[in-house]
């Protein structure tokens, strides 16, 4: 019995430490945000009216605060190039644009890993950084499908520059805060579904996907406009999981259909083995293959060598129109990155992200007694009437659901380890 | 007590309706399969071909978790990252000599070298491992080296994506194994043969240093009773380096072989290869060394079969992404009716 006694002590004991400790944090972390809200309400009314108002409050910069972009990049890993394309794109749109809203802008850079648990711990770590304005990212759909969430629960936006999956702007599944300037692959698998039939002449076609939000829903939309183009037919419509080496199985099967074209759209690790392990089945030696912007990387390229060639891969056209991309982006975008040529091909809708971003900042900014206040709802209403804008990847214009792509694809094919790009034609 | 018994026998019915109901569905699925004869022969020869290839790779791994097993009783988990550093020393060594020019003028000599330089890596790899990680607390409960081999395991895949960079590196081209060849009806390709060859070869290696050398006696003195042989004048210490020397050998000689067949390294490619090699040496009965090169062969072509030939039959959407399923299901099935492994000691359980 007295042990009994001992041991509740011990807890109730506990209990208070632990009370203590919640209490002194809860106290310790309310009192200066009291400080910060106080002068301001007691300031300036219109503005403090304006930010009440928000269901998500305000960015509030005092004079010389810097203005924090988070980034959401897939920074690690066999697809790191995707990401860091897109970082080099806005940190080259930085360098021509340092300032929003007269304020310094500082990147918060986080991984996503291109995984939705990456994307999930990206978001977290920068809706704890406070006033962050607006994030730019996810480099994968995958990931992007936690980020827009928990960034939207938030009301800070996500622009992304390379997600392409339908589901992040349909109707149903779009989360309030979510944009892109990427194309919408229900654009993208309509293209090649096009160029397979019209150009190739092919008409059966099998798919494998990764289980990736982006290829899982990439390859359902070749599978689906395939046979209403061409009267094609989908032989099979395999997938197989992130991180496979050996693809012979899943090979094997889709051999036994002899299918005249085999479209991957999946990542650049498991599209390399796939690439190389499909030149070597005997039943697919007549096959021609396919892929998408999620391996249009040279790092692809290296790391399937020389079964590389011969392959057909869909992206964003980057013949753009102007002079800007080539006489000025590109060479910033060496200085920027080190690299004597992109490495993958979204760097132009990062800086066009960035770019919108910072004018719907602007335009949603107003200054109070030196301080800048941002209201959240504002700068998404901002972002999302954004139209017409003059972009390097065209002309943009965002619809309700966050699609902002003037949407144009190309396909390319690999000629001796290189992109060639050979439709459609210019 | 008479409950207790009724309960355990529940427990076992169940498993065995279990275990007959997963045989059952193989059974039914394959007979479906080969009835709808989509899959051509020529296709499921590859196949098994295929399997045996990765499943040599996975022998080889799992015979270090298993020597290491069999001495120790601790599971090496770091194991799977000497395999890795093998592969990323096979990677360098390749491509130094690429640039070299030698895989050119002399590829069997290129590749001579570059095997032993993975080997000699993986193996120094493992005896650090031994040393440092594993060493200072060989009297400490079970549980402690474990944790510890854990922590091992992600200290070396961080170095070496610290070293060398998270992205996936392509591997020089071996022209030398390019080309395929057939034996009657059987045709596999070059590389196939290399990777089939070269595992029996060291598995080979490793049964006679094992059943015919002192050395060999000893560790299995070790394996018996260490206390035992320490008396008899057995060097513990040294056997057990020897061992884990031994599994660091063999898994640099996977690490190669593997990315003959996959041409491409990754730090984190040590993880799953690691993983299914150690259900190869759970699955041939763990402490075992004949039974972990049966158990890898099993897993390999089950992997690559199963899903075609279990599945494909019933109409599964895109069977193959289920192999792992199936292989591990197959461990499952193995324990249920054997729960020591396949050829796995009966006092070890």
């Amino acid at each position: 019995m007295q042990k009994y006694m001992r041991w509740s002590g011990m807890l109730v004991v506990l209990m208070l430490i632990l009370a203590a400790c919640q209490s002194g944090d809860g106290g310790s972390s309310s009192e200066p945000s009291a400080g910060e809200s106080d002068p301001p309400a007691s300031q300036g009314g219109g503005g403090a009216a304006d930010c009440d108002a928000d269901e998500f409050g305000c960015i509030e910069l005092a004079e010389g605060d810097p203005i924090v972009i988070g980034t959401a990049l897939v920074l690690t890993g066999a697809n790191e190039t995707l990401g860091l394309d897109s970082q080099y794109g806005a940190q080259v749109a930085n360098e021509l644009r340092p300032e929003i809203a007269g304020h310094e802008v500082e990147f918060n850079f986080q991984d996503d890993g291109c995984s939705t648990e990456g994307g999930t711990a990206a978001a977290r770590a920068l809706v704890s950084e406070e006033n962050i304005a607006g994030v730019i990212g996810t480099s994968c759909s995958s990931a992007g499908i936690p980020a827009a969430e928990i960034l939207s629960a938030e009301g800070i936006m996500l622009v992304s520059a390379s997600n392409t999956a339908p589901s992040l702007t349909a109707p149903d599944t779009h989360e309030a805060f979510y944009a892109r300037t990427a194309h919408n692959d229900s654009i993208q698998g309509a293209a090649m579904a096009q160029f397979v039939c019209e150009v190739l002449g092919l008409t059966t076609a099998a798919t494998i996907d990764d289980g990736s939000a982006y290829a899982d829903q990439l390859a359902a939309v070749f599978a689906a406009e395939f046979p209403s183009q061409c009267d094609g037919s989908i032989t099979a419509e395999e997938a197989v999981t992130v991180g496979q080496t050996d693809f012979t199985g899943v090979l094997e099967n889709i051999a036994a259909d002899s299918p005249e074209f085999l479209y991957f759209p999946i990542f650049v690790a498991e599209g390399a083995l796939i690439t190389q392990q499909a030149r070597e089945t005997s039943g697919l030696d007549d096959t021609a293959l396919g892929g998408a912007d999620g391996i249009l990387t040279p790092d692809w390229i290296a790391a399937a060598g020389s079964a590389a060639n011969g392959t057909y891969l869909s992206g964003p056209d980057l013949a753009f129109s102007g002079d800007f991309y080539a006489d000025e982006f590109l060479p910033a975008y060496t200085d920027v990155s080190g690299e004597s040529e992109p490495i993958s091909v979204f760097h132009a809708h990062a800086f066009d992200a960035y770019n919108m971003l910072a004018d719907a900042i602007e335009a949603a900014a107003f200054t109070d007694g030196g301080t800048t206040y941002i209201p959240r709802s504002a700068l998404r209403d901002a972002f999302f009437a954004t139209s017409g804008y003059e972009g390097i990847t065209g002309t943009l214009t965002c619809d309700e659901n966050g699609d902002c792509a003037d949407a144009k694809i190309s396909v390319s094919e690999v000629q001796d380890g290189d992109f060639v790009r050979i439709w459609p034609e210019e | 007590m008479r409950g207790r018994r009724i309960r355990f026998n529940l427990v076992n019915l169940f498993l065995w309706l279990l275990g007959g109901g997963l045989l059952a569905f193989a059974a039914f699925g394959s007979f479906l399969t080969l009835v709808e004869g989509r899959i051509q022969p020529s296709q499921w020869q590859s196949l098994v071909i295929a399997g045996i290839a990765l499943g040599s790779v996975y022998a080889l791994i799992a015979l270090g978790y298993t020597l290491v097993y069999g001495i120790l009783f601790m599971i090496n988990f770091a194991h799977g990252e000497v395999f890795m550093w093998g592969a990323f020393t096979a990677f360098f060594a390749a491509t130094a000599l690429n640039d070299a020019g030698l895989m050119v003028s002399n590829p069997v000599l290129a590749f001579f070298l570059v095997l032993a330089t993975s080997m000699l890596v993986s193996m120094l790899v493992a005896i650090m491992l031994e040393r440092i990680a594993y060493r200072p607390l060989r009297g400490a409960p079970r549980l402690v080296p474990l944790i510890t081999a854990i922590g091992a395991s992600l200290f070396l895949q961080y170095t070496a994506r610290g070293f060398y960079g998270s992205g996936v590196r392509a591997y020089p081209d071996y022209t030398l194994f390019d080309g395929t060849i057939s034996i009657g009806f059987l045709s596999l390709s070059v590389k196939q043969a290399v990777v089939i060859l070269a595992a029996v070869g060291l598995m080979l290696a490793l049964y006679v240093f094992i059943n015919r050398t002192r050395t060999g006696r000893a560790m299995r003195a070790v394996s018996e009773d260490k206390d035992v042989a320490a008396m008899m004048g057995i060097n513990v210490d040294r056997i057990i380096v020897t061992t884990f020397a031994i599994g660091g050998l063999l898994a640099g000689a996977a690490g190669i072989l593997y990315t003959l067949i996959f041409n491409q390294v990754l730090f984190f490619m040590g993880f799953l290869p690691g993983i299914k090699a150690f259900t190869a040496a759970v699955l041939g009965g763990i402490g075992n060394v004949i039974g972990a090169a049966l158990g890898g062969l099993i897993l390999g072509v089950v992997e690559q079969l199963g899903p075609n030939l279990f599945l494909s039959g019933y109409g599964v959407p895109s069977p193959n992404q289920l192999k792992d399923v199936i292989a591990f299901s197959v461990l499952v099935l193995v324990l249920i009716f054997r729960p020591s492994g396949l050829l796995g000691r009966k006092e070890n359980t």
